[in-house]
Order: C-alpha cells, then structure tokens, then sequence
C-alpha cells in the first residue's frame, strides 16, 4: 500500500509546466492521487502508461504495488480485488487485450468496483494493427462501465484525477474508463500544467470502500450466485447508481474549477463555435483537433459550422446534448466507430443521438458519418466533405439515412 | 379442467432419471388421446445434488393455446397432481429454487391431490405433511422411495406404477390405455412394466385430508428484500461466530437462518452419548457444520442444519454410537442431547428402538447387493410393494446386514 504523504499546505505553490504525453499526463495524474495497486501487461498504445507509472516508482515519487499479469483477464481481476479490500487502485490495456479482460470487465460494475482504467483506444484484430478506432472501450458501453473520451495531455490529466473522485464516490462506485487515442494522444508530447499535491489532496478525498469493504472486521460475503429471485434487483441498483453519476460528475468538474482554476463548465461536451452553428458536427476524441482547423477554414468562408465534442459518453448527457444539438439545421456524427448491421448502418455514437433526438421537440436532420478507422487520419477534406452533405440535408431539410464512409479510398 | 399439472417433487440425483420418466410420461400418455404437453425441470434446482429437493413438472392441455398460458414459466403456480416420489418429503422441501420451507402440499389445488410412494400409515403421513387450507387427496402408493444414482437406473417400476397410478387420478386426460401405450413404446418400456402400471391403477388408495388435518407448524419464511433494501455491490453479511452453549461451555456456531438444508436429508444420526469417547471426529468431519460442542464434551448433531449425509456415522470409531436411521421415523428436529440429558434412561429406550429397527437402518441409497433391484421388483409385482431390508447398512455398523 502506498504511504500517504501529508504535504503541508502550499497553496502557493504553483502548477509546473511539462511536456509530456497523454500517457504521462495520466501518470502524474496517478502519482498525484497517490495510487495503492496497479496491475500492466504490455499492449500498444496502453503500454506507454503502464512504462510511465514504472518509472515514477522506480524514481521513488510513486509508492504503489506494481504488478505485472500474465494476461489482461488476471490484469484486471488482480485491481478488482485490490479494490474490494479498500485499495486504490488502476490498470488498463487497448483493443483486444481490453476485449481478453472482458469477463472481469462485466463483473466490476455489479460489485460496485471503482477502477479506474486507461484505455488507449486501439483497432480491434483482425488485422493486427495499432491505430484508433473506438470500438475497444465501446463494447462495454451497456454493462455499466463510465466511459469518456480526452483529447489533449492536459485533460487526460485532470481528468485521471477526476475519475477518481467520480467512481469512488459513494453514491457512484463504479469503473471508469478513460478513453485516449492511440498515437494522437497516448504517443505525442504536449506541454501539460501539472498541479501541486497540496492542491489535489484538497481535491480528492481518500477512497472510503465503507460496509463493501472485504475484511476481517467487515465480515461479508462478495459475488455469491443468485439465480433469478436477486439478478433484476442488482441491475436495478446498478442503473441507479450511473444515474446517481450524473451529480457526482458535475459536483466534481465544479469543484475542480474550484481548487484548480480551470476545467470546462459543461463537463459533458465542448461546444466549439456552436452558439450560431448552422451545421453542428459531432465527435469524440482527437477527431476534435482537425474538425477544429476545419471549422476555421470553413467558417473563413462564411460557412457558420460548430463542434460539439462530446467527452461523456456513459452516463450519456441526453437533455443536455438534446438542447445543444436541436438547434442547429443539420448535425453530422463523425464516428470513429462502427456497428456493422445497425440502424442505417451508422456507428454508436450516430444512434444514440439519433435515439436521444427521437422525443426531442425539435430534431435537425442528421447525418452519419463513419471516418478515421484504424488510425487513419482524419483530414480536412473529410470534414468539407462532410460539412457539404450537412448543408443539403438542412436547405432539404430531410435527414439522409446513409452512412457516409470518409477517408476510404474508392 | 383443460388442463393438468403435475409435479413431481423428487431427491436430487438419486431420483433425477425417475422423475423426468415420469414427467415425460405423463406428457406420451397423454398425447395418445390427442393432447399436446410439455415436461421440464425447475431451472434454479440444483438435481446434481445429493438428496436436495427438486422438482420437475409435465402439464399437459387440450389445445396448444391453454399449453402456452403454463410456458415459460419456473414453476406452474398451482398444480393438480402433486407426485412426492420420497414419503420423507412430507416434511416440506427447500431446494435451490426456493427460500424457507415450502410445504409439499402447497402448489396441490383445492381438491387435488398428493400422490406418495410410501409404506407409512395416512395418519403417520399426515403428522408430517402441513396443514392446507383447503381440502385436498392423499393417494398412496405402496412402495419404498426409489433411490438410484445420476448415471445408473433403478428398474423398480416405479416410473409406470406412478403412471399407472394418475390414469386412476386423471382419468379424463390420462387414459390407462394411454398410459399402457405409452409405456409400450418407450425406449425403457416392456409387457411387464405394463403389467405394473395396471396393478398400480388397482391398487392406489386414496383418502379425503380435510383443512383440519396435517402438521400445524408454520413453516419457516423468508421475505425477499426490495432493490433498495438490498446492500450495493453483491454483497451478503457473513454469518456472526458461534456462541458457547451454555455457561460459557460448549459452542454452538451461527447459521444462515434463511437456508437451512434439512430437507435434503432422507436418514438422520443418533446419537448414543453414553459411549461417546468426544474424539471430535464427526464435529470436524461433518461438511455442514451441523453438530454443535455440548457443555460436557459431546456432539449434538443439530437437525436445522444436518442433511444425513452419513460422514459422522463412517468416522466415529465407536461402533454403534452414532447410526444413520431413516428419516420417516422421526416427527421433529428436537435435540437428541437435550433429550438425552433430561432423561438417560428414556433416552436409551427411545434411541434403542430407533437403532434397532432394521428396516429403518438400511441405507436409503446406495447400492447394496447384487440383484437387489430384481428382488424389490419382484416384490413390488406380488405384494403391491413390500420393502425389501436386505442387504449392506452403513459402512460403520457390520452387525446392521439383515
């Protein structure tokens, strides 16, 4: 277990400014919340995160238990029993190596787990290959797990911290994916304010497993079989507990603008030049960053196109992407995903506005992009492309049911 | 009636194979005059078991249509057959399926009835069996609980004597000529088992049970909690450490009071405390933890908590201390210990009797000599079912063999 360090307050002290990798990020952000256990095993982009936490306990700034599994399955069942005696705890893996972990990724959320996870999105085999595509994290997107998705250093570090305060939150307890882009994020050096541990331990509390703590003293029994007289109501305590989520996510982005002085008022999406958007475009991840340059562009041309980037995805903002979304006269999903036989093809992200604007007053026809597989760049051809067939959905004013496939050579 | 349920409420392992012959059974004879059927088990049981109280079910309709009200259903919630193929399941079953003690009359519809094998007197079965509040039938069928194993059969007829038995109960949707048809065509069946099916139609004797008659014990429940009531993370309280039996003597353990497992128990230990030399074998041999440590050294098997698996009679080195003895004979979980030290003397008469009733000592099952199947049959065929008390006890008491 780690040794806490009570650092005297030192509210003067001030943030240092570092060039490192979203990795990184993440684990300054661990040395910072003072990490009890955490589990590696190496895969592509992952292993980038599970180096930097090595090297901050090998550098004697990191006290932790590091262990390395004989496979993500082990990886993940190793951090979810650490949790359950009250440690805090961290792993993560990317593309298959998350999918090998799967039957310990189905069990965290019903036992109430709070782990924290790094997942460095990464195309799911075959073909073996290293680049993003957001299907990996997206597969356990109904069993309770919360998900978001970063797109610079910086937000992968505050957010790690974050993650924390969320899913060890009493009323949440539960898993939490932090979902980086391989390459763009995990693998690229960006200059990245890292806060003073003065600052955090006022952050975030100490996790407090309560009555589900696994000890002597705490006599209980964890994961006993049920048969169907009990599974229905644990599912419903689950889904009340991501709904609980909700509050604890923006008390927790309140309270980091707070003690931080930074950190986006709307924890659920950035909104990019939406405010008189004709054509929103929607994404989530480092598909931001050339949207952004894309919109510059465009909107150099009189071309009003906004961003909204969404970072949550479970709990999913329903209300609140609704109203920002039903306003504009089109919206284009770029996913970086995909869901072969869906609804109109499309990938998640697509139908699940597409479900969420079904009760809305007002609903913009909606086009769906897929864009960006396996790491291929997202260009900003792509983003005209896309933008052009948003304004003649909304001069139509019909939504087009076709999923566009971008970027693919043909 | 459009429709006819039954379960059949059986011992895990020992008596799987009979009830899915006797469900699927049902469900063949039936068919011969036209009507469609369905046979399963309850999903939650837990027939791999020794000895654990399970069910399985055939319901059988007059169209496809009434069939699929009973579908996709656990459980049908009432049935008018109620077949118990142990007369010791009188006693009320918690299975797997199941939480408290659910009387073995208590899915019996008003006016349906209770079909037993058993060799007991009405009235002896009817301490046992719990009151219902409504009248129903007991209907009896002269023969000894039919124990055979997961993967061997026991060809006691059994199977088409119950069968026979329910064309005499539900004429209407089981002919007996159905039956024997239905028997003739199955994989197991033969003239002979036909034969059998038809002395059991003969001979089944039924008695009215009126709402006055049965056991008055209320048996014991449990209340499922509601989502929110329940602790978060599939999370139970463990069960507290024991307590000294008394005066800061003995140790008596906690148990989960909301699953006691003593209807999987077809014969019980007693105990003869006056030879016990306290080795604490069966104590710490027994896999349930059901002997509580008395004040003076002893062990009290606790009959909440024992399912007479027999582990303490194979372990004590003290012939004749503690003997396995069939669980038809006893009317309630009362302390043998507390018996014992109220009054030694009476204790020693009554534990004599029990002991020393060889047809109560043979082991309910297990294989005991070769031919023995042969010989029951015989003597279910000529007698309308005697028992048969031949052959190797327990394997602690040599001078047991009859």
């Amino acid at each position: 277990m780690a040794v806490v360090t009570q650092a005297a307050p030192a509210a003067h002290e001030a943030d240092k400014e570092l060039l490192i990798s979203g990795s990184e990020a993440v684990a300054e952000a661990l040395t910072l919340a003072d990490l009890d256990v955490v589990t590696a095993y190496p895969i592509r982009p992952y292993d980038t995160v599970m180096q930097a936490i090595a090297k901050k306990i090998s550098g004697g700034q990191l006290v932790a238990e590091y262990i390395v599994a004989e496979g993500e399955h082990s990886q993940f069942e190793i951090v979810k029993h650490a949790s359950t005696v009250g440690a805090r705890v961290f792993c993560g893996s990317s593309g298959v190596g998350w999918m090998y972990a799967m039957e310990c990724l189905v069990v965290t959320p019903p036992l109430r787990v709070p782990m924290v996870a790094l997942v460095g999105n990464r195309a799911l085999d075959d073909p073996g290959a290293f680049g993003v595509e957001h299907n990996d994290a997206l597969v356990v997107r109904d069993v309770g797990w919360l998900l978001c998705w970063i797109d610079t250093s910086q937000e992968a570090l505050d957010t790690t911290l974050i993650a924390y305060r969320v899913a060890e939150d009493r009323r949440v307890f539960l898993p939490l994916a932090i979902s980086a882009d391989g390459a763009f994020l995990t693998h690229s050096q960006a200059l990245t304010m890292v806060p003073p541990k003065a600052k955090v331990d006022q952050f975030l509390p100490r996790y407090n497993r309560g009555d589900l703590l696994l000890h002597p003293d705490n006599p209980i029994t964890v994961a006993p079989q049920a048969n169907e007289d009990w599974v229905i109501e644990i599912r419903r305590q689950n889904n009340e507990a991501m709904a609980r989520a909700v509050t604890v996510i923006e008390e927790a982005y309140a309270d980091f603008r707070r003690v931080f002085g930074r950190g986006p008022e709307n924890p659920w999406f950035e909104e990019y030049m939406t405010d008189d958007a004709e054509v929103i475009l929607v994404g989530m991840g480092t598909i931001s960053l050339p949207i952004k340059v894309a919109i510059r562009e465009m909107r150099a041309k009189g071309k009003k196109v906004g961003l909204v980037r969404l970072r949550w995805f479970r709990p999913f903002p329903t209300e609140r992407l609704v109203a920002a979304l039903s306003k504009a006269q089109a919206l284009g999903i770029i996913d970086r995903d995909y869901s072969f036989g869906s609804p109109f093809g499309s990938g998640v992200v697509a139908n699940e506005i597409r479900a969420a604007l079904y009760n809305a007053d007002r609903r913009p026809p909606l086009l769906s992009f897929i864009c960006g597989l396996g790491g291929r760049e997202v260009t900003l051809e792509d983003v005209y492309k896309a933008t052009d067939l948003c304004y003649a959905a909304a001069t139509s004013g019909k939504s087009d049911p076709k999923t566009h496939w971008l970027g693919v050579r043909e | 009636m459009a429709a006819l349920i039954c379960e059949v409420v059986y011992r895990g392992i020992f008596q799987k194979n009979l009830a899915a012959r006797i469900t699927r059974g049902i469900v063949l004879s039936a068919r011969k005059s036209g009507r469609w059927g369905i046979a399963f088990g309850r999903y939650g049981d837990s027939p791999q078991r020794n000895g654990i109280p399970a069910k399985d079910f055939a319901i059988v309709a007059d169209t496809k249509e009434e069939l699929e009200q009973n579908m996709a259903r656990y459980e049908p919630k009432h049935v008018d057959v109620t077949i118990a193929v142990d007369d010791t399941l009188s006693k009320g079953v918690e299975s797997w399926a199941w939480y408290g003690l659910q009387p073995i009359n208590r899915l019996t519809v008003p006016n349906g009835t209770l079909l037993m094998t058993s060799l007991q007197s009405f009235d002896s079965l009817l301490k046992d069996i719990h009151k219902k509040d409504a009248p129903y039938k007991l209907a009896l069928l002269r023969a000894k609980a039919s124990f055979s194993g997961l993967w061997v059969y026991r060809e006691d007829h059994t199977e088409v004597r119950i069968l026979g038995a329910l064309a005499k109960i539900a004429p209407s949707f089981l002919s007996l000529d159905g039956v024997c048809q239905a028997i003739r065509e199955s994989e197991w069946g033969s003239d002979l088992k036909v034969e059998s099916a038809k002395k059991a139609h003969e001979r089944i004797e039924t008695r009215e049970v009126k709402m006055t008659e049965g056991n008055t014990e209320i048996p014991y429940s449990f209340e499922m909690p509601k989502w929110w009531e329940m602790r978060e993370g599939v999370t139970i309280p463990a069960i507290p450490v024991g307590k000294p039996k008394e005066a800061g003597k003995g140790y008596v353990p906690e148990r989960n009071p909301y699953f006691k497992k003593f209807t999987t128990r077809t014969m019980r230990p007693v105990i003869d405390f006056d030879t016990c030399v306290k080795c604490t074998l069966c104590w710490i041999q027994c896999p349930d933890s059901c002997f509580d440590v008395m004040p003076d050294g002893t062990y009290d098997a606790n009959m909440e908590a024992c399912c007479g698996c027999g582990v303490c009679e194979a372990v004590c080195p003290v012939e004749h201390c503690i003997t396995m003895v069939n669980e038809s004979v006893f009317d309630d979980n009362a302390s043998q210990w507390e018996a014992w030290r109220k009054d030694k003397g009476a204790y020693k008469v009554w534990m004599t009797s029990k002991i020393g009733d060889k047809k109560a000592t043979v082991r309910s099952h297990g294989f005991r000599f070769r031919g023995q199947y042969e010989k029951e049959l015989e003597a279910n065929l000529e007698g309308g079912g005697v028992e048969i008390t031949a052959g190797i006890p327990g394997e602690n008491a040599q001078h047991k063999t009859v």
